[in-house]
């Protein structure tokens, strides 16, 4: 091959460059700083991660690519960054005072939090099926380790084990699913395979069966990143045992780029042969919010809680993938946007209301009462459980209201009508948590507990995000629609 | 300045903010110091863009303004929007102004409560919402003013939640609203539906084509407009409410009285003029509904002893002046008058609050009396808002009050014309009576409070001695050309409500005649009100008892509470306790709690899959995989 012909162009990855800097710097300075001076490790990573959003945003609206079309800078891609990177930055937020609580400050915790981050930006910013399973093996391991991260605590190992045991699981399928692609199209590059794909079967040694193995594979593969039934078993373990910023992040992040990834895979290279597959989306959908409700309204564990309701939410945005419109995809954008909102700040009150013996317990019983000894976490514990309940005027209602509107334009009323009767059903248990906070009278006597600034923080931003996008959800509308790809 | 117009009902908004979720640590200095602030700046602003509007030719005084884009969905689309032209450049000025005053007062008055904080943030949000509500360029922006001044009017009655009796007033408030509201929200839809849409300028435009001069249309549109006006101006059978509002601080008081709330009403009605007019039957109504009310509510007056309750009926009476100028079709004379009415009032009620101040809150006329000495400034302040408020001459109430009743009368309204001239004289009697019985007289003040009666500190006074200076001289730039003067007011407003040539019917002798009568008239009330309370302060008494059903009457206040519970409240009471018992306990909770023990049962099923083992993780992984590809095979 002729090596010049490559258009390798840095400027499309420098948002992933300093990511990577900044991930390395932070391990060495983990093996090199004495022990009284790791403080300074997350503003190192939020300055990293803020770094890396500053130059996503210069990006936003160039469009270029580089490395014959491994990398990418389109809005989507980028819109994606920004996702990713808001995500990070308020789990670094997060970490500070619960590793603190922890007595584990160090260095590789927020390193591997940047290089996961690093391989959402591969999954959403690449054109081909290779760079997209390098992110997302990326990522996949970074959470690993993570959610094992508290290493004394057994149910932080079991979290760890299933889910490396799974996620190996999951990726074999995913690799092999990308095999069988590249032995139809002879290509991984999802630009080509769009060209390719109606006329698939037509070359030598090809079959359409072994074309929608792989199509089939890939769905599992992705359907176990973004958690959806029936490959979905993994997320409560884990949300249960890891440490909880990181249940967070990984409700948040790496859910998105499993997202990014299909929408690009199948409502892109795969949107001509749409009829073939819709109809397994469909029952994904609705396997997945019917499920992850009626699991939901078990649950006593917060944290377990917020799983499932995850599942759910993952459930909602498969309808987009059923409707295929770009108002669809506009939508997605908008309900990651305010899922990660909502969800972080749900965990971060999580978190405040933690303590180091009570970890992981999390039972809402514990909230009894709570919401009126601390006004601030409840009422905006409320507004988030409201939020993911999708009541105006949070951003919840706008997100779901989004979805469902194109899926009934395009057609789908049935799905819609499931969808809906399943978000009446999240209402009891989501409510049940506010109910707990302020109307029942506590066992023990509660305590007003303190909150650490940058724990307060997350809530303010979350919160403040999700109301304004809520009253004002055109903006972000606007930006998610001039975003498709 | 123009562009900045979103600032004005910003700062308030960013003074909530602040106050709201710092001013417990602020301290009292930097919160009174934000939430004047804010305002104060806004209030500079309004001022800065008066003097703009006025250097623009007349035909380029409505500019609009479109902040950013709110509800875009299908056919609805909504932008936050402001629409600057003399009608809401008066009213931003009146909000921001008078309620600067106020705020600056309440720094003052509030000063030992716990709640400052709070108060003041309330204080910054309801003068907010009535910015935002006066500025909006369509019905739905005024919608969220409107509720939300509502919202504010309920926290602030009810500001000392502890008294049973203010958390009753501020339901009452919010409730009596909410009727309103409700029929306003249906002509809010009923205006969607026929135009396409909420903004101000397409609907007022596209009005004469569409809808017919007289037509059921317009009617319904219009009525129930004027159905929200009702609930949120206070007039005849809605106006319950605003009496039993005094539950709050005083200041807030001045602030609906005022400033906020009640103008609303009469606000809305003058910006839909091009609506009504095409409705002559809701014209009608508003006029005589205001009339009306202007007339029963000062009767009502004369004979309260409580004197924020007289002050409050005060205010419905000259409200239902404002509705009858607007439904005589007298738009800018009604804006005129809600302008000085505002300072007037705004001062009577802080001076009220001065008296109550001095007396250790005492609120009952009977028990004050000789204060003339002791509060001098309060004294000739309200004095100077008494003699505007009662109509004489070269003081503002005159100005405007006259104005009505000249537009009413040369409409040929005689009957509308003569109510509002004998409510002109009870006004004046009431007034005066309230002027007598606080300062002069013999002291029939407690002897415990006796000895420290005081004037308020500084901080309450300089805002009384300002709106002392524009109740006296706010009417002189409307005064009418009879009188020589060019009506400065109604020709800076004409870009609104459009020119109207001076119908020449009646002679400008007539036009003296009339103004004489009603100066006589109101002259008429100050003498009885001097004869009962200073010169012979038995008679009222005796009169009392020798007419002692109309006076129980009048001090019952036409036993209309009591009517509206026995009439409304409890039959609805009784029929709600009957859907509780029967169809929400029986049919309703049965239906949920079958629902959901059927889902409760689906969940438990589904919970037995997720048995913590990796091997069944994986098998249901499994499971997926093979359904997946026995589709594609079956397919």
């Amino acid at each position: 091959m002729d090596l010049s012909l490559i258009d390798i162009n840095w400027q499309v990855i420098t948002p992933q460059i300093i990511l990577a800097v900044f991930g390395f710097v932070l391990l060495l300075l983990e093996a090199f700083l004495p022990k009284d001076k790791k403080g300074i490790l997350p503003h190192l990573a939020w300055i990293g991660i803020a770094l890396s959003f500053f130059f996503s945003v210069n990006l936003f609206g160039s469009g270029f690519s580089g490395f014959n079309g491994m990398a990418l800078a389109d809005n989507f891609a980028l819109f994606f960054s920004f996702i990713f990177l808001i995500s990070s930055f308020l789990v670094v937020l997060l970490s500070i005072s619960f590793l603190k609580r922890e007595e584990q400050v160090r260095g590789d915790y927020y390193a591997l939090l940047l290089f996961a981050t690093l391989g959402m930006m591969l999954m959403a910013s690449s054109f081909d099926l290779i760079v997209i399973f390098l992110g997302l093996e990326i990522v996949s391991v970074s959470l690993y380790i993570l959610s094992g991260f508290r290493k004394k605590d057994p149910k932080s190992n079991e979290a760890s084990m299933k889910f490396f045991l799974m996620g190996s699981f999951a990726t074999s399928f995913l690799i092999f699913g990308i095999a069988l692609i590249y032995g139809n199209f002879g290509t991984t590059n999802l630009e080509k395979i769009l060209f390719l794909a109606p006329f698939s079967g037509v070359f030598a040694g090809a079959s359409e069966f072994l074309l929608y193995a792989g199509i089939g594979f890939l769905i599992v593969g992705f359907g176990f990143k973004i958690a959806s039934v029936p490959f979905h078993m993994w997320m409560p373990d884990v949300f249960e045992g890891a440490p909880t910023p990181i249940a967070g992040f990984i409700s948040a992040g790496p859910k998105a780029a499993g997202f990014a990834a299909l929408l690009r895979i199948f409502l892109l290279a795969f949107s001509s042969i749409k009829p073939d597959w819709t109809l397994i989306f469909w029952i994904l959908a609705v396997l997945s919010m019917t499920t992850g409700n009626l699991l939901a309204l078990w649950q006593t564990n917060l944290k377990r809680l917020l799983a499932y309701s995850s599942i759910a939410h993952g459930g909602y945005i498969l309808i987009a993938f059923v409707s295929g419109s770009n108002s669809a995809i506009s939508g997605v954008l908008f309900y990651l946007s305010a899922y990660i909102l909502m969800n972080l700040g749900a965990f971060a009150v999580i978190i405040s209301m933690g303590s180091k013996e009570k970890e992981g317990t999390d039972l809402y019983k514990e909230y009894a009462g709570a919401g009126l000894k601390n006004p601030f976490l409840g009422v905006f514990m409320a507004i988030f459980m409201l939020s993911l309940a999708g009541f105006p005027p949070t951003a919840g209602f706008f997100a779901k209201f989004y979805i469902f509107s194109s899926a009934i334009k395009s057609g789908y009323l049935g799905l819609v009508i499931i969808a809906v009767i399943n978000s009446l059903i999240s209402v009891y248990y989501y409510l049940r948590v506010i109910v707990y906070m302020f109307m029942r009278p506590s066992a023990e006597e509660v305590k007003p507990v303190s909150i650490p600034f940058s724990l307060g923080l997350v809530i303010l931003l979350t919160g403040i995000g999700i109301l304004a996008l809520g009253i004002l959800p055109q903006e972000l509308l606007n930006l998610a629609y001039n975003s498709i790809f | 300045m123009i562009e900045y117009v979103w600032l004005i009902p910003l700062l308030p908004l960013i003074g909530f903010v602040i106050n709201g979720i710092l001013g417990r640590r602020l301290g009292k200095t930097l919160v009174s110091l934000i939430g004047c602030g804010t305002i104060g700046v806004s209030f500079l602003i309004s001022v800065k863009i008066l003097f703009e509007l006025l250097s623009l030719p007349a035909e380029h005084r409505i500019i609009e303004r479109v902040v950013f884009p709110w509800i875009y969905s299908g056919l609805f689309k909504v932008n936050v929007s402001f629409l600057l032209d003399p009608l809401s450049c008066v009213m931003i000025l009146v909000v921001s102004g008078v309620g600067f005053f106020i705020h600056v007062y309440s720094i003052g008055y509030m000063g030992e409560d716990k709640g400052f904080a709070r108060f003041f943030s309330f204080m910054n949000l309801f003068v907010f919402f009535m910015l935002t509500l006066v500025l909006s360029n369509n019905f739905l922006l005024l919608y969220l003013g409107w509720e939300g001044v509502g919202l504010c009017s309920y926290l602030l009655i009810g500001f000392w939640y502890e008294k049973k009796s203010a958390s009753d007033a501020a339901k009452k408030a919010f409730i009596v609203n909410r009727i309103g509201d409700f029929g306003f929200a249906l002509g809010i839809m009923l205006i969607f539906w026929t135009f396409g849409t909420l903004n101000y300028s397409d609907v007022f435009l596209q009005a004469p084509s569409i809808l017919t001069l007289g037509g059921g249309l317009a009617t319904a549109i219009t009525l129930l407009l004027f159905a929200g006006a009702v609930g949120k101006s206070a007039q005849i059978p809605l106006y319950v409410w605003l009496p039993d509002a005094m539950e709050g601080p005083t200041p807030v008081s001045a602030l609906i009285h005022a400033a906020t709330m009640v103008t609303a009403g009469v606000y809305m009605v003058a910006r839909c003029h091009v609506l009504f007019q095409l409705a002559p039957f809701t014209m009608g109504l508003v006029a005589v509904i205001g009339a009306v009310t202007a007339l029963y509510t000062a009767s009502i007056g004369m004979v309260q002893n409580d004197i924020k309750r007289v002050l409050a009926y005060s205010t419905i009476s000259q409200l239902g002046y404002m509705f009858l100028g607007c439904g005589v079709g007298a738009f800018a004379s009604g804006i005129f008058h809600l302008m000085t009415h505002a300072f007037f009032k705004a001062l009577l009620f802080l001076g009220a609050g001065c008296v109550m101040h001095a007396l250790s809150g005492e609120l009952n006329m009977q028990k004050m009396g000789e204060l003339k000495n002791k509060l001098p400034v309060t004294f000739w302040t309200m004095f100077a808002a008494v003699l505007a408020i009662s109509g004489i001459p070269l003081f503002s109430g005159f100005f405007s009050k006259d104005e009505i009743l000249w537009k009413a009368f040369s409409q040929g309204n005689l009957i509308l014309w003569i109510i509002g001239l004998v409510t002109a004289g009870m006004t004046a009697f009431y007034m005066f009576r309230l002027f007598f019985l606080t300062f002069f007289g013999k002291s029939r003040v407690d002897e415990s409070i006796k000895s420290h009666i005081h004037e308020s500190p500084k901080i309450m006074i300089v805002p009384l001695m300002v709106l002392a200076v524009l109740s006296v001289i706010g009417g002189y730039i409307g005064v009418p050309k009879s009188l020589g003067g060019g009506n400065n007011f109604e020709s800076f407003l004409s870009p609104v409500f459009g020119e109207k040539g001076e119908i020449a019917l009646h002679p400008a002798s007539t036009e003296y005649l009339l103004m004489a009568l009603s100066v006589v008239v109101a002259l008429l009330g100050i003498f009885f009100a001097y004869r009962f309370y200073i010169k012979s302060p038995d008679l009222p008494k005796s009169l009392a008892q020798r007419f002692s059903f109309p006076y129980k009457l009048l001090l019952n206040k036409y036993y209309v509470d009591e009517l509206y519970f026995k009439i409304v409240v409890n039959p609805l009471l009784k029929f709600a306790t009957f859907l509780w018992q029967f169809f929400d306990v029986k049919v309703i909770d049965g239906i949920a709690n079958g629902l959901a023990n059927t889902v409760n049962w689906f969940a438990g099923i589904g919970r037995k899959v997720q048995t913590g083992y990796v091997r069944n993780y994986a098998l249901g992984m499994v499971f997926g995989v093979l359904l997946i590809l026995a589709y594609f095979i079956l397919r």
